[in-house]
C-alpha cells in the first residue's frame, strides 16, 4: 500500500532523529561540564561563510596554538578541545549554535565568539546560565562596561573607543588646531571609533570637520574620499577594514591630498601598506600613523621578535592550511594564549567560576604582543588591552613612534 | 479506506509527531525547530506568491525584516509582549507587501526577480540609516525571554494556522484564480479574472506571512540587527520553497525543515559545503524534479 | 564646489561606472541570447579572476595569465550553457531564474571551498601613475578601465554587426526556428553567447580586483548596480548597458557626495529605486526596443 509505505518511512525517520537526541542531557547545572580528567571542551562561533567569512581564518591561529599546547602537556594535564562552528555572522544562527554547544556538547566555556551582534544576541543566555563568554572577538566598547549586568562576558580586543582615544591623544599632543576628517565603516566598529575619537579631542582643540561613511557592500570609497578632501581638513582618520582602508590611502594620494593620517590597526598589516604603496605611490602611505598591539607577520622589523619566531614554529608544525602572513591568524594565536593563561590559573580542578575568577585577575605578558603592551584584567576593569604602540610608516615600514600609550590615562 | 481518508493519514501522523516532539527531544533542538517553524511561515508566503501565483520574489527577507523590527521596536520601546506584537507585525508587512505588490503589477518574470533582489539588498542600509528608530548597526535587544517549548508552540501553532488558512483559501476561487493568472495571465483576464486585486493580494499576503516569520525569529533570538535579515536570508527562502516544492503546502513545511537543518548538518562536511549543496540542489531540482521534494513524494506515492 | 572637484567626481564615477558597465554588458549579452537575466554573472567573473590569481601566483607572467583566463572563462561559459542551461532553454522564467540563482550560490560556494575566504591583493594590469589635466587629477587606472570597457563595446559592436558569426548569433536568438532552417546551429550560438559573456565578465573582474581585493564575495556589492545599469539602458541593448553603467556610476558618486539626504550609505536603496522606476515607467530602458507581445 502506497500511503503506508510513506507512513513507514516517516515513522522510521522521525524515530531515528528523535532517538539520536533523547538520551542527551539538558543544560548541566554543575560547575564543570566539559571538563574530564583528560580534556577540556570549549566552544566558539566564527563566520566561516557569508560576507564576513574572512574573519573565519582567526580560528586557524587558535586551533594551531591549542594543538601546540596539547602536545606540550596541555593545561594541568588536560588537552583543550575547541569546537568552533559557523554562524555566518547571523545572530539568529549564533543563538541556536551556542545553545546547542552548551546543552548538547556541554562545553565548559565559550571562547572568542566573533562579532558584536552575535555576541549581544547570546550574552543574556550565557550570563543567565553562568557560562563564561570569554575573550570575545570584537572591540565594541559596551562589552567592557556591563560587568554588573553581564559578569560572565569579557572582551579581548582593545575596544575601538580606546584605540580612537589613543589617536586623539596623540593628535592633541601634536596639533591643537587640527581639522579632522573621518572615513568610517557604517557599523558598530566605525561608529564606536568616531565616538571615541570625538571624546578624546573634545574641548582640547582639534575639531572634526567632516565624516563620511561607507557600507561593506560598497565597491569603493572614491566619492567619500573626495568629499573629505573638499572639506579642507588637514588630518584624516581612517576607521576602515582592510580593503577600504587601502582604497582610502590610494585615493588620498591620487587626489594629491596629504593630511596627517591615522589608520586603525585592523588595516595596518604590512602587506596592506605595500599594496597601497604599489597602487598609490609612496605618498599614499608615508607618514601614516597607526597603533598596534599584536605583532605583524609581514613586518620585517618584527621578524626577530621571540614571539614571531614562536608563531612561525607553531604554524609550521600545527598550522595546516593557515597562511602565516594573515594577521587574523596571529591574532587568533594571541587570543588563544590568553585563554590558556586563564585556564591554567583556573586551577587543577577548574570550575566555571574559577575560570571566570582567573580571567578577571590576569596580568599577562603575551608573547604575540608588541613589546610594552600588556594584558591585565580585574573585576572592576574589563578592558584587558588598553595600550597600544604607535607606529609611523617611514621608508616602507612601521617604526615605533612615541611610547606605548595607555588609554586608561 | 477511502482515498480521502488515505490522504489524511500522513497529515495526522505529522500533527501527532509535531505535537509530541518537544517532549522527547532536548531543549536546544526544540529551539531549532522553533526557527524551522518560523521559516515555514515565510516559505508558505512564497508558496502562495511564487508557487501558486507565479510571481518571483527574491525579497521575502525584506518583509521578514519589517515584521521582525516592528515587533522589536514595540517590545523595546513600548514593552509589548511578542504575542501581541506579532499580529501588528503581520499588518505592517501586509501593508508594505501591498504597496510593493502594486508596483510589481508592472513587472514580470525576471524583472520582478531583479527588483525584489535589489529590495533585499537595500534592507540593511535602510535599517542602519534610520538608526534612531531601528537601533542601527547595534541592533535591538528584546527585554524578554521565552522557553524553547513555548517558542516551538508559538512557531508551529502559527504555522499550522497559516497552513490551514492557506489551504482553505487556495482550494476555492482564490486559488483557481491565482493559478490561472500564473499559467496565462492574458487568458485569465479575458475570462474575467482581474489580475490587479489578486496579484496585489498575493503579494500582501505573502509579505504578511513573512512579517509573522520575522516576528517569530525576533522573538526566538530576543534580538534583531541588520545582519539577521540580509540577502542570504531571501535567497535561502527561495531555496526552501523550490526544494520543498512550489505550490505545495507540504513543500512549505519540508522547505522550512530543510533550510533550518541542512546548514547545521553540512557544517561537519565543510563550511562552504552548504552553499555548494544548496546551489547544486536548486539546479538539479529545477531540471529533474520541478515539483521539489513534495512533488517527488507525491509522484512516488501514486505509483 | 570647485569645478575640479566635480570633474574628479565625474571621472572616478566614470571609472566605477565602467566596471558596472562591463558587468551590465555581460548581462545584456546573455539576455539577448536567451532572454534570461543571469544572476550568476558576478560570481562567474569572480571565479575567473581567482583563476587568473592562481596562475599569476604560480609564476605565470601577468599578461599570459590574463589571456589564459579569458580562454578558460570562454570555455567555462560555453560549458555552463551546454550542461545547465540547455535542458531548461524553453522553460518558464521562474525556472531559469532559479537555476541562475543556483549557479550563483554554487559558484560562490565552490570558490569558497577551493580558495577559502582570505582576502588577496591583486595586481593591476594598468600602470599606477596619475596625470594632471588642468587641475584635475586623473589616474591611469581609471582611464585604463574606461578605455577597456569602451573597447570591449566597440569590439562587440563590430562582431555582432559586421561579422557572419555575430549575425548568426543574433539571428539564432531572435528567430531560432527560421535560423535552424537556414542551417544555423542555434544551440551552439547560444552557448557562444554565454562564452562571450563569461569573457566580458572575466575582464571586468580582473579590472576591479585590484581595487576591491579578491575574495569570493567581491562582486556582490557591484551586482545590484550592474542590474540597475542594464535595466536603465535597456536589457537587450549593449550600448544601453554601457551608457547606463557610466551614467549610474557618475550619478551614484554625485548623489553620494552632493545630496546629503542620500549620502553614501543609501546608494544601494537608490539603485533599487532606479530599477523599479525605470521598469515601471519605461520597461525597455532608454535604449532598448519596445517590444509588443502578440497574444
Amino acid at each position: 500500500m502506497h500511503f503506508s509505505r510513506r507512513l513507514g518511512v516517516l515513522a522510521i525517520a522521525s524515530t531515528l532523529i528523535a532517538g539520536n537526541f533523547i538520551s542527551t542531557p539538558g543544560l548541566a547545572l554543575g560547575d564543570a561540564p566539559g571538563v574530564t580528567s583528560t580534556q577540556i571542551l570549549i566552544g566558539g562561533t566564527h563566520p566561516f561563510s557569508g560576507p564576513a567569512a574572512a574573519y573565519g581564518t582567526i580560528s586557524q591561529g587558535i586551533q594551531a596554538y591549542f594543538a601546540y599546547v596539547n602536545d606540550n602537556g596541555g593545561v594541568n594535564g588536560r588537552k583543550i578541545v575547541y569546537k568552533d562552528v559557523d554562524d555566518g555572522y547571523n545572530p539568529a544562527q549564533t543563538v541556536q549554535l551556542v545553545k546547542q554547544l552548551a546543552e548538547q556538547d556541554q562545553v565548559f566555556a565559550f571562547f572568542n565568539t566573533l562579532g558584536t551582534a552575535p555576541n549581544v544576541a547570546v550574552q543574556p543566555y550565557l550570563n543567565q546560565n553562568k557560562i563564561p563568554q570569554l575573550f570575545i572577538a570584537t572591540g565594541a566598547t559596551q562589552f567592557g562596561l556591563e560587568g554588573t549586568k553581564y559578569p560572565y562576558t569579557l572582551l579581548f580586543n582593545p575596544d575601538y573607543q580606546s584605540e580612537a582615544q589613543i589617536f586623539g591623544k596623540d593628535l592633541v599632543a601634536h596639533n591643537k588646531n587640527a581639522k579632522v576628517a573621518i572615513i568610517y565603516q557604517n557599523d558598530d566598529f566605525g561608529q564606536d571609533y568616531v565616538t571615541g575619537f570625538q571624546r578624546a579631542i573634545k574641548g582640547k582643540g582639534p575639531t572634526v570637520v567632516k565624516t563620511a561613511s561607507y557600507e561593506v557592500t560598497d565597491a569603493d570609497v572614491g566619492s567619500q574620499m573626495q568629499a573629505l578632501k573638499a572639506s579642507g581638513a588637514d588630518t584624516l582618520l581612517i576607521a576602515a577594514t582592510p580593503k577600504f582602508a587601502v582604497q582610502s590611502m590610494v585615493i588620498k594620494a591620487k587626489l594629491g591630498w596629504n593630511p596627517v593620517t591615522y589608520l586603525t590597526d585592523v588595516s595596518a598589516a604590512q602587506f596592506l601598506m605595500q599594496a597601497a604603496t604599489k597602487a598609490g605611490g609612496a605618498g599614499a602611505t608615508n607618514g601614516i600613523i597607526t597603533a598596534e598591539y599584536v605583532l605583524d607577520p609581514t613586518n620585517p622589523g618584527m621578524a626577530g621578535a621571540p614571539g614571531m619566531k614562536l608563531y612561525r614554529q607553531i604554524l609550521s608544525k600545527y598550522g595546516g592550511k593557515a597562511d602565516p602572513n594573515n594577521a587574523f591568524v596571529i591574532y587568533g594565536m594571541a587570543a588563544a594564549y590568553t585563554m590558556v593563561d586563564a585556564l591554567k590559573h583556573a586551577g587543577k580542578n577548574p570550575t566555571r567560576d574559577s575560570l571566570m575568577n582567573a580571567a578577571l585577575h590576569l596580568n599577562e605578558k603575551n608573547p604575540f604582543f608588541i613589546d610594552g603592551v600588556t594584558l591585565s584584567t580585574s573585576p572592576t576593569d574589563r578592558f584587558p588591552i588598553r595600550q597600544e604602540q604607535l607606529g609611523k610608516y617611514v621608508n616602507g615600514l612601521f617604526v615605533p613612534y612615541g611610547f606605548v600609550i595607555d588609554a586608561r590615562k | 479506506m477511502t482515498p480521502q481518508a488515505r490522504r489524511l493519514v500522513p497529515l495526522i501522523v505529522a500533527v501527532v509527531l509535531f505535537a509530541v516532539l518537544p517532549f522527547v527531544i532536548p531543549s536546544f533542538l526544540t529551539f531549532q525547530f522553533a526557527f524551522a517553524g518560523a521559516y515555514t511561515c515565510a516559505i508558505l508566503g512564497l508558496t502562495v506568491l511564487t508557487g501558486t501565483n507565479g510571481q518571483i520574489s527574491l525579497g521575502q527577507g525584506a518583509f521578514m525584516a519589517a515584521g521582525g523590527y516592528t515587533l522589536a521596536i514595540l517590545a523595546h520601546s513600548a514593552g509589548w509582549p511578542p504575542e501581541l506584537a506579532i499580529p501588528l507585525a503581520a499588518i505592517v508587512s501586509f501593508v508594505l507587501g501591498g504597496i510593493v505588490g502594486v508596483v510589481a503589477l508592472r513587472l514580470t518574470g525576471a524583472y520582478l526577480a531583479l527588483a525584489t533582489f535589489a529590495l533585499a539588498v537595500s534592507v540593511s542600509p535602510l535599517i542602519k540609516r534610520f538608526g534612531w528608530i531601528t537601533g542601527g548597526a547595534q541592533g535591538v535587544t528584546l527585554p524578554f525571554s521565552r522557553d524553547s517549548r513555548v517558542l516551538y508552540a508559538e512557531s508551529w501553532g502559527i504555522a499550522a494556522l497559516l497552513l490551514l488558512i492557506t489551504w482553505f483559501m487556495l482550494r476555492g476561487r482564490i486559488g483557481r484564480s491565482l493559478r490561472a493568472l500564473r499559467d496565462n495571465e492574458i487568458a485569465a483576464a479575458s475570462f474575467g479574472i482581474n489580475p490587479v486585486p489578486y496579484k496585489t493580494f498575493a503579494f500582501a499576503l505573502s509579505a504578511a506571512y513573512a512579517g509573522i516569520a520575522g516576528a517569530l525569529v525576533a522573538t526566538a533570538t530576543a534580538y534583531v540587527s541588520p545582519d539577521t535579515f540580509g540577502l542570504q536570508l531571501s535567497l535561502t527562502l527561495i531555496i526552501g520553497v523550490v526544494i520543498g516544492g512550489l505550490d505545495s503546502l507540504w513543500g512549505a513545511v519540508i522547505g522550512g525543515l530543510v533550510v533550518e537543518f541542512l546548514p547545521l548538518a553540512a557544517q561537519s562536511i565543510n563550511v562552504a559545503a552548504t552553499s555548494l549543496i544548496y546551489g547544486i540542489a536548486l539546479i538539479l531540482v529545477m531540471i529533474l524534479i520541478p515539483g521539489g521534494i513534495a512533488g517527488a513524494l507525491r509522484t512516488l506515492s501514486r505509483r | 564646489m570647485l569645478i575640479s572637484e566635480l570633474a574628479e567626481q565625474v571621472v572616478s564615477g566614470l571609472a566605477t561606472g565602467s566596471i558596472i558597465a562591463s558587468m551590465a554588458l555581460a548581462l545584456v549579452l546573455i539576455y539577448r541570447s536567451i532572454n534570461v537575466i543571469n544572476f550568476a554573472q558576478g560570481e562567474m567573473a569572480m571565479f575567473s579572476t581567482f583563476i587568473a590569481y592562481t596562475l599569476i601566483d604560480r609564476g605565470v607572467p601577468i599578461w599570459i595569465s590574463f589571456a589564459l583566463t579569458v580562454l578558460i572563462a570562454f570555455v567555462g561559459g560555453v560549458a555552463i550553457e551546454r550542461t545547465v542551461i540547455r535542458p531548461i532553454e524553453r522553460a518558464s522564467p521562474l525556472t531559469i531564474v532559479i537555476v541562475s540563482l543556483g549557479l550563483l550560490i554554487s559558484i560562490n560556494g565552490l570558490a569558497g571551498w577551493i580558495w577559502g575566504y582570505d582576502v588577496h591583493a591583486f595586481p593591476s594590469p594598468f600602470p599606477q601613475t596619475t596625470l594632471r589635466l588642468g587641475g584635475v587629477v586623473l589616474s591611469a587606472q581609471d582611464i585604463g578601465v574606461i578605455v577597456t570597457c569602451l573597447g570591449m563595446l566597440a569590439v562587440l559592436w563590430f562582431f555582432f554587426g559586421r561579422t557572419r558569426l555575430g549575425l548568426a548569433m543574433r539571428a539564432a536568438a531572435l528567430y531560432p526556428t527560421e535560423s535552424r532552417v537556414l542551417g544555423i546551429r542555434v544551440g551552439w550560438m547560444l552557448a557562444l553567447g554565454w562564452g562571450l559573456a563569461a569573457v566580458v565578465g572575466a575582464i571586468a573582474g580582473v579590472m576591479i580586483a585590484p581595487i576591491v581585493f579578491l575574495e569570493p564575495n567581491m562582486m556582490q556589492g557591484l551586482v545590484v548596480y550592474a542590474f540597475a545599469a542594464a535595466v536603465l539602458g535597456g536589457i537587450d541593448s549593449p550600448v544601453g548597458a554601457v551608457v547606463g553603467g557610466l551614467i549610474l556610476g557618475v550619478a551614484l558618486n554625485l548623489m553620494g557626495t552632493y545630496v546629503s539626504f542620500i549620502g553614501t550609505d543609501l546608494r544601494l536603496p537608490a539603485a533599487f529605486l532606479i530599477i523599479v522606476l525605470v521598469l515601471v515607467v519605461r520597461p525597455s530602458g532608454f535604449f532598448g526596443k519596445q517590444s509588443v507581445t502578440r497574444v
